[in-house]
């Protein structure tokens, strides 16, 4: 027979995308405001996270999930911090994806919470493809990595809302070059914000809260139905 | 790195489409991949053969179109087509734009039959 072409049209990862946007409209009617925080291994996601729980429990209903290859230390290290934590676990899997949100929710009363904080695994590549039905994606590099890392991983960076420098109490000890940084992800991500911080020694960290808030306070705002948009992509 | 989910997902989907022909044999499947899909392409191709092997599908060649990214550049007011993926900015006129309207594709497009 002679070849013929059948026209499919659809994007390879439509069982992650279509699930992850149940789970942002769910998100969006429970009222918790979801952040997906994605970094290199050893950038501080877990140290920050700690210290955001830590500060945002007295005012907020927050929680964590947090994914790992092996291990649930990280999950340990964020109970420190007193709010409910969850691990996933993924083996060989280098990212989260929306199956495993949803799974890892299951029994959680979602209206009981005002954020709730995904640590993804650590990798700058793969986490970039797999929408969680996050409502932001917040990048970190930390000022030991070199401040050209933006160039290196544009995908992720390309995806993000919002861009912390973690570590800055290092800055001088390993000569990092805050121009130089802010120069490389401008030129990936236009415009985008970013915002020292030291969980260390609490530099900006109330600037990073308060960029919280104000993302949460403006989903609420938002029509309902309009929502749909993964991060990184409003525009 | 996650080629090889991707290309579970591939094997997926064409099994699928192949209830609506029952009667053929896939020869190829066509793919878009943009630049910032975050794919590897030799990576997928690679992790293709693997999770192909044993079913209908082995033998199926990937032919994978690549898109560049396309971004709309806001002084221009028209789309363009950068020559990498690391620079965010009109080739033109070299003003920045995150309006990104191409790039990011991973999309199965077609399969070729017979």
């Amino acid at each position: 027979m002679e070849p013929r072409i059948v026209q499919v049209q659809e994007n390879v990862l439509r069982k992650n995308d279509r699930l992850a946007r149940q789970l942002r409209e769910r998100f969006r009617t429970s009222g918790v405001f979801v952040i997906n925080v994605v970094s290199s291994p050893g950038a501080g996601k877990t140290t920050l996270l700690r210290e955001t729980l830590l500060q945002l429990k007295s005012r907020y209903r927050v929680a964590a999930v947090v994914g790992d290859l092996a291990t649930a230390n990280d999950a340990r290290r964020l109970a420190e911090s007193g709010v409910p934590v969850r691990q996933i676990t993924t083996g060989t899997t280098c990212h989260l994806d929306a199956v495993m949100i949803e799974k890892s929710l299951a029994g959680w009363d979602l209206k009981n919470l005002d954020f709730l904080f995904i640590e993804n695994v650590g990798n700058l590549v793969c986490p970039a493809s797999y929408d969680l039905g996050e409502d932001l994606r917040v990048v970190l590099f930390s000022v030991t990595e070199g401040e050209d890392k933006p160039a290196k991983y544009p995908t992720l960076v390309s995806t993000s809302d919002l861009a912390l420098v973690t570590k800055v109490d290092l800055s001088d000890a390993v000569g990092f070059d805050g121009v130089a940084f802010a120069e490389a992800i401008e030129n990936v991500r236009p415009d985008i914000r970013v915002i020292a911080v030291s969980a260390r020694s609490g530099v900006g960290l109330d600037a990073w809260l308060r960029a919280l808030g104000t993302a949460r306070a403006a989903r609420e705002s938002r029509p309902a139905g309009n929502a749909a948009a993964p991060p990184g992509q409003e525009a | 790195m996650h080629e090889l989910s991707v290309a579970h997902s591939l094997v997926e989907m064409a099994l699928d489409e192949m209830e609506r022909v029952p009667e053929s044999r896939i020869i190829a499947l066509h793919l878009r991949i943009g630049a910032l899909s975050g794919l590897v392409t030799d990576a997928l191709l690679f992790a293709w053969d693997v999770v192909s092997e044993g079913t209908k599908l082995q033998g199926a060649a990937l032919k994978i179109e690549d898109v560049p990214v396309v971004i709309f550049c806001p002084v221009c007011q028209q789309e363009q087509t950068l020559p990498g993926h690391q620079i965010f900015r009109c080739p033109r006129c070299n003003a920045k734009s995150a309006d990104i309207r191409r790039g990011r594709e991973l999309e199965l497009v077609a399969l070729e039959v017979s």
